[in-house]
């Protein structure tokens, strides 16, 4: 193995991808059944929170692959734009949808979970606001993708995008800060431990974080290898047309 | 360079050119609000910042797909990518025009705007300071998502949700800035943060917008 | 001066179109683009006018020597006959539109506004752009169309005057302009499509 660019080669990735997906598939599924089942039955519940706080199961670990979702769509992006693999591009294109639907999950646990704890299901928060303008990248980004005939160009201006918009979803972050002091609770995962959630929590909840960045993997292979399938059928039937 | 900004500036005011279309809007904006939310004085004195700001920035978003998109449709800005100035210069003087036509006419008219709904005495000279300070980011940011959009047939809607989110920090803190000046609080920290927004727009967008340019032209 | 093109590939739309085109143009000379539509004359002109990067090949020219015009002539209909001239100019660096004006007889149009000028007389102020560039080699891409008969000929004379100057045309065009001229049939650079089971790294 002679560089990590040879996985940019869609035929190589495809022949890889097909092995990594069963693994990340299966242990996707291991985690997240251990995680999930421990977390909700298998503790206890807290005292001042009651049962609804075993949503932090589901709420944690998406909230936290919204964001790293889009760091790979950056770096994905970056790649494209400077080494010009299709593969990187295809991967960036692919882990949108996912990294929006885990925002609308964060959003949505977290509305689930406000209503107990804080009375309301929405407040403009800086966290929550900063999901919600999350959120609106994602689908600026996706309706860019959706918009461009030309898939060079469209690879090309959606890494423009998310580049540009990266710096201003940090700004954002900030100037929410900025405009309201919040009522969400600090990091579940500080690991402060007097401000932590306990030890009971904390091992399933690692659990259910680990399938879902396995889950999240195995989504991005998945459509990954869709949308280069995709891409061929489309370079043949340009090749046809020629012919 | 300057030629191309007088160009735009003179397009803009013949006939046709759509120069005070997002006045006319901001106004119009302005008035509908009261309608909605009620004709209580001391609501509209609180939300006034808000609103002119929030209306300040969609007059500024109805324009934006024009920056690039006619002079796409007749040719001019394949002409402009193979002209002796950068492409970066045309963008920079292209959001120049667009604020000179958008941004300072709104800038002018926001205090007057602001005695139909209430805004408290202090907060004049704050919103006036804000949309100076803020309209030109409002412009060049735009531009770049124009950019992004140039090759669409229908690029407004995509624009304009492209666009908006971009928007927020801007809008926060313009409009924190007018409530702080109302409320007699510092509003060192948003002003500087707004000029900071509106220079580093300024200094890095152009080359974005250039290179969206460059690969919508291929 | 002159623009060699040596192996050039370009694609649109992402899909090969021509290869292996190459050739050699010197001052003085012209060549006519030739081929059926949709053989890729307007995307090899963009291509060679720096408007999108080749597939492969280099294209070497001394640097802003190129002035492309193509269907769409750039004006805006508000401005004036000489204001639109004038602002061309200016982007290029160059001040006098007189000798433009005159070529093109487009003097006594000089005050009128280009939207109540007829598609013919667009036209020809849209080629006239291409003497304000001061720039030798024009590639252009159906400058004929809409252009009647007396029209063709002028611009003809305009063409040759250029030549004449030390200057150099590249023309997709399948009319006779009345000067010598080389002849340029990208017919037979199309691009051959790969087999379809291999696909490099691209999917082309």
């Amino acid at each position: 193995m002679s560089s990590l660019w040879e996985y940019a080669n869609p035929q190589k990735f495809m022949r890889t991808s097909s092995v990594l997906l069963p693994v990340f598939s299966v242990a996707a599924a291991i985690c997240l059944g251990v995680g999930l089942v421990w977390g909700f039955f298998l503790t206890p519940e807290a005292e001042n929170f009651g049962s609804t706080v075993k949503i932090i199961y589901i709420h944690v670990p998406s909230a936290m692959m919204a964001i790293n979702a889009w760091v790979m769509m950056l770096v994905t992006s970056l790649i494209w734009l400077v080494r010009r693999h299709h593969v990187s591009a295809l991967a960036a294109r692919a882990a949108a949808p996912i990294g929006m639907t885990m925002t609308l999950i964060a959003l949505i646990t977290g509305a689930i979970w406000g209503e107990p704890m804080w009375g309301t299901y929405w407040v403009w928060d800086p966290r929550l606001t900063s999901f919600l303008i999350l959120f609106l990248f994602y689908l600026g980004y996706i309706a860019l993708w959706e918009a461009i005939e030309n898939p060079d160009a469209a690879a090309d201006l959606t890494s423009v995008l998310c580049i540009v918009g990266s710096v201003f979803a940090v700004l954002s972050r900030y100037a929410v800060n900025f405009w309201s002091q919040g009522l969400h609770q600090g990091a579940s995962l500080s690991l402060d431990k007097k401000e932590n959630v306990a030890d009971v929590f904390y091992i399933p909840l690692l659990f259910c974080i680990a399938g879902f960045v396995c889950l999240f993997v195995a989504l991005v292979l998945l459509r990954t290898r869709t949308e280069i399938r995709a891409r061929r059928i489309r370079a043949m039937i340009a090749r046809e047309r020629m012919a | 360079m300057i030629a191309l900004l007088l160009r735009d500036l003179r397009l803009a005011i013949r006939a046709g050119g759509g120069f005070g279309l997002g006045l006319a809007f901001f106004l119009i904006v302005v008035v509908l609000v009261p309608f909605g939310v009620g004709s209580d004085r001391a609501l509209l004195a609180a939300i006034a910042p808000g609103i002119l700001w929030v209306g300040a920035l969609l007059a500024c978003l109805l324009s934006l797909d024009r920056i690039f998109a006619l002079d796409h449709e007749d040719g001019s800005l394949d002409l402009l990518a193979t002209a002796p100035i950068p492409l970066e210069g045309v963008v920079a003087m292209k959001a120049a025009a667009h604020w000179v036509t958008t941004g300072l006419p709104l800038t002018l008219a926001a205090p007057g705007l602001g005695l139909l709904l209430n805004l408290p005495a202090a907060g004049y000279g704050w919103l006036a300071a804000s949309l100076a300070l803020g309209t030109p980011a409002l412009s060049m940011i735009g531009s770049f998502g124009a950019a992004l959009t140039v090759g669409l047939k229908r690029g407004g809607l995509l624009l304009s949700l492209l666009v908006l989110p971009l928007y927020v920090p801007t809008l926060i803190f313009g409009a924190e800035a007018v409530a702080r000046g109302i409320d007699g609080r510092d509003t060192g920290t948003p002003l500087l943060m707004l000029t900071a927004i509106t220079l580093a727009a300024m200094a890095l967008l152009p080359f974005a917008a250039a290179a969206a340019i460059r690969i919508n032209l291929r | 001066m002159e623009l060699v093109v040596t192996d050039l590939a370009c694609a649109r739309g992402g899909v090969p179109v021509l290869e292996g085109v190459g050739f050699t143009l010197a001052a003085g000379q012209a060549l006519m683009l030739r081929g059926p539509n949709g053989i890729g004359k307007t995307t090899l002109l963009r291509t060679l006018a720096g408007l999108q990067p080749p597939l492969a090949g280099t294209v070497s020219a001394p640097p802003e020597s190129i002035a492309y015009a193509a269907h769409a002539d750039g004006l805006k209909a508000t401005l004036t006959v000489t204001e639109n001239l004038t602002f061309w100019a200016r982007i290029f660096g160059q001040t006098d539109i007189a000798p433009a004006l005159e070529a093109f007889d487009l003097a006594d149009l000089a005050g009128r506004p280009a939207q109540n000028l007829s598609a013919g007389q667009k036209r020809r102020l849209g080629l006239a752009r291409l003497l304000v560039t001061g720039r030798p080699i024009w590639m252009l891409d159906e400058p004929t169309v809409s252009l009647d008969a007396a029209s063709v000929a002028q611009f003809g004379h305009a063409v040759a005057r250029h030549l004449a100057q030390g200057g150099a045309a590249l023309i997709a065009t399948h009319i006779d302009l009345g000067f010598e001229a080389g002849v340029l049939d990208v017919t037979a650079f199309r691009a051959r499509p790969r087999r379809i089971d291999s696909f490099d790294e691209a999917f082309a």
